[in-house]
């Protein structure tokens, strides 16, 4: 079934030894072919980066857009034609750096789209400088005494910003992955499925988690579940160094935008 | 009718259903008047969108549903749209956008007219490419250029702009709307071709999303299939000359112009706004030994058209800016080229014009 979903032409992929994005892709298109969409009905976008030639190496209609904009893209498809499933794989610099614009205001449209971010911290296409997900200390090309800037909390921004349904797990949780995604792919409105993962090359090397199962180790690790991680909080615990909650955050329905009339 | 409102009317009438647009001035209206109109047509959307970086995103993105979609937009507005400009030329997306001309650079002048951004159309986003852009004079025109620019989009699958300006697009006049108005829609995909694989006139057919091709579409530079491919030198220079040539190689067929007077000595070569004083230097005061070329279509720029004037000694050139086609004009000819330039929002008076001919008289 899932395998129907790659366009076996475009193999092999560009994707490094060891990347976390081929784990991903793997999980959406699992959740996708689960949904029974009918693949001439369905619609995968991107903009620029690693994360984004995704679409490319899948076997449905596919737009791969300009750095930041996919999801402007995304809207005007869905808008145009509301028949359609479409789902956007971005990055961390893609989503939350040059899109973060059109990323709220997705949100507070609760544009029915499935927005799967690969957060690995960096920018990977360009060789590894900083982004805004990028972890006070860590070390990029851009960064190079360590991040000062603090980051980006993806899952706080598009909770806040009115999504519909979001989601964190991390390329480690592959059974919750692609049971967010599904989900996603059937909350009517914005989802948000931010999954964090490694990139060996350029993240990894630079940060000592090298070998890619180090960052999957440090992932497995520090994910805390959302439930116990508000239990701790609300007893005043310390949250241990470079941990973050995963788990579903809101599923929710609010007033959606572009989807099919009733009638 | 305010021409901004008659390019509004003209783009319904040609069929567009999706608009996705942004507020600035001198172009509000038209997507005022479509907020108006859209929500009460069965398919059609109208979207207000959070910038104008995404207003371009998002026609392009209607325009692969098969929908025919439109943004319009003025000054710093279409500064920010260049980006996804150049990724509708380079994916062949079929749209159209309409750009209200004001004074700048940079804010400017919100509410004066100019006629300043017509090099950056032609060449603003980064890169080799060619366009098409049409610039009414009149509320008429707002209409029929607006109606006619689809059609070119779709036939040439490639971005048409309607340049005209604030002179024009807050004018009122008289509009006579059609009963219906001519629609061109673009090639199908052949069944069995790819998607990117040029009939003979160097334009694909097109399949939009939906209709079961599964096109992947990219900005970067692809093969017939559609598929990145951007280190092979020849692959770049073929796409590249491609997109190129099916708009210039066009440039007579797609040529729309009034001649008037071809046995005149000195030639108004005009376009827009400045056609009006134009015409009432030759149409009216029929000042001896004038006559005038207006081009409705400015861009592919048919540079022949220019030959249509055997007696010609001079050709003036009036524009709302420092001197643009100017340049176009001058690079075509051997006679002289008198740019007669006027900036601030004021249209030229016919005085000005006049004076422009004697110094051609004195000149030549």
């Amino acid at each position: 079934m899932r395998d129907e979903w790659f366009r076996a032409d475009r193999l092999p992929h560009i994707y490094c030894a060891g990347c976390g994005n081929g784990t991903i892709v793997n999980c959406v298109l699992e959740a996708v072919s689960m949904t029974g969409w009918d693949r001439k009905n369905t619609v995968f976008l991107s903009g620029i980066g690693c994360s984004s030639r995704a679409p490319g190496y899948i076997l449905t209609d596919s737009l791969h857009t300009t750095h930041g904009r996919a999801i402007a893209f995304a809207t005007g498809v869905k808008m145009a034609d509301p028949s359609l499933h479409v789902v956007v794989f971005t990055g961390d610099g893609d989503l939350a750096a040059i899109g973060g614009n059109h990323f709220i205001h997705a949100c507070r449209r609760n544009i029915d789209l499935t927005v799967v971010c690969m957060n690995n911290h960096i920018y990977g296409m360009t060789g590894g400088q900083g982004s805004p997900t990028t972890p006070l200390g860590k070390t990029s090309t851009t960064t190079p005494y360590g991040a000062s800037e603090t980051p980006f909390d993806l899952v706080d921004l598009a909770v806040a910003a009115g999504a519909n349904y979001v989601a964190r797990w991390t390329s480690f949780h592959v059974k919750q992955l692609t049971e967010a995604v599904l989900n996603g792919l059937n909350t009517p409105g914005f989802s948000l499925i931010e999954v964090r993962c490694q990139c060996p090359t350029s993240y990894g090397r630079r940060n000592k988690y090298r070998e890619p199962v180090d960052y999957i180790t440090h992932l497995k690790a520090h994910a805390i579940l959302k439930d116990k991680w508000e239990s701790m909080e609300k007893s005043g615990q310390d949250m241990p160094a470079d941990s973050f909650p995963v788990g579903e955050f809101v599923r929710r329905a609010r007033p959606v935008m572009g989807v099919p009339d009733e009638a | 009718m305010q021409g901004n409102i008659a390019s509004a009317e003209g783009a319904l009438a040609a069929g567009c259903t999706f608009f996705g647009g942004y507020p600035i001035t001198p172009s509000t209206e038209v997507a005022e008047h479509m907020a108006a109109r859209m929500p009460k047509i069965k398919g059609s959307c109208f979207i207000q969108m959070e910038d104008e970086i995404a207003s371009m995103a998002a026609i392009i993105g209607a325009a692969w549903t098969g929908a025919r979609s439109m943004t319009a937009t003025s000054g710093p507005g279409f500064s920010l749209m260049m980006e996804n400009i150049g990724y509708a030329v380079m994916t062949e997306t079929p749209c159209v956008l309409v750009n209200i001309q004001r004074g700048g650079p940079s804010t400017g002048q919100p509410t004066m007219g100019a006629q300043g951004d017509m090099m950056q159309v032609r060449f603003g986003s980064h890169g080799d490419y060619s366009i098409i852009a049409l610039c009414p004079s009149s509320v008429q025109e707002c209409f029929d250029l607006t109606a006619k620019a689809f059609n070119l989009a779709d036939r040439f699958r490639t971005p048409v702009f309607l340049m005209a300006d604030e002179v024009i697009g807050h004018m009122r006049e008289k509009l006579e709307i059609p009963d219906s108005v001519e629609i061109v829609r673009p090639k199908t995909l052949p069944e069995g071709m790819l998607p990117f694989t040029p009939g003979p006139d160097g334009v694909p057919g097109f399949a939009p999303f939906g209709t079961g091709r599964y096109t992947h579409v990219t900005g970067l530079t692809h093969d017939e299939r559609g598929y990145p491919d951007t280190t092979n030198p020849a692959r770049h220079d073929a796409l590249v000359r491609r997109l190129v040539s099916k708009i210039e190689d066009a440039r007579h067929e797609i040529a729309d112009y009034t001649i008037v007077n071809e046995d005149a000595e000195y030639v108004f070569v005009c376009y827009g706004a400045p056609v009006r004083t134009v015409k009432e230097v030759v149409d009216k005061r029929k000042v001896p030994k004038t006559g005038y070329l207006q081009l409705r279509i400015v861009w592919p720029f048919p540079e022949e058209l220019l030959k249509r004037f055997p007696k010609c000694r001079a050709f003036i050139v009036p524009e709302m800016n420092l001197g643009m086609i100017v340049r176009e004009v001058g690079r075509h000819v051997k006679i002289p080229v008198i740019p007669v330039s006027r900036i601030g929002g004021e249209l030229h008076t016919p005085e000005d014009l006049i004076e422009a001919v004697k110094i051609a008289e004195s000149t030549t």
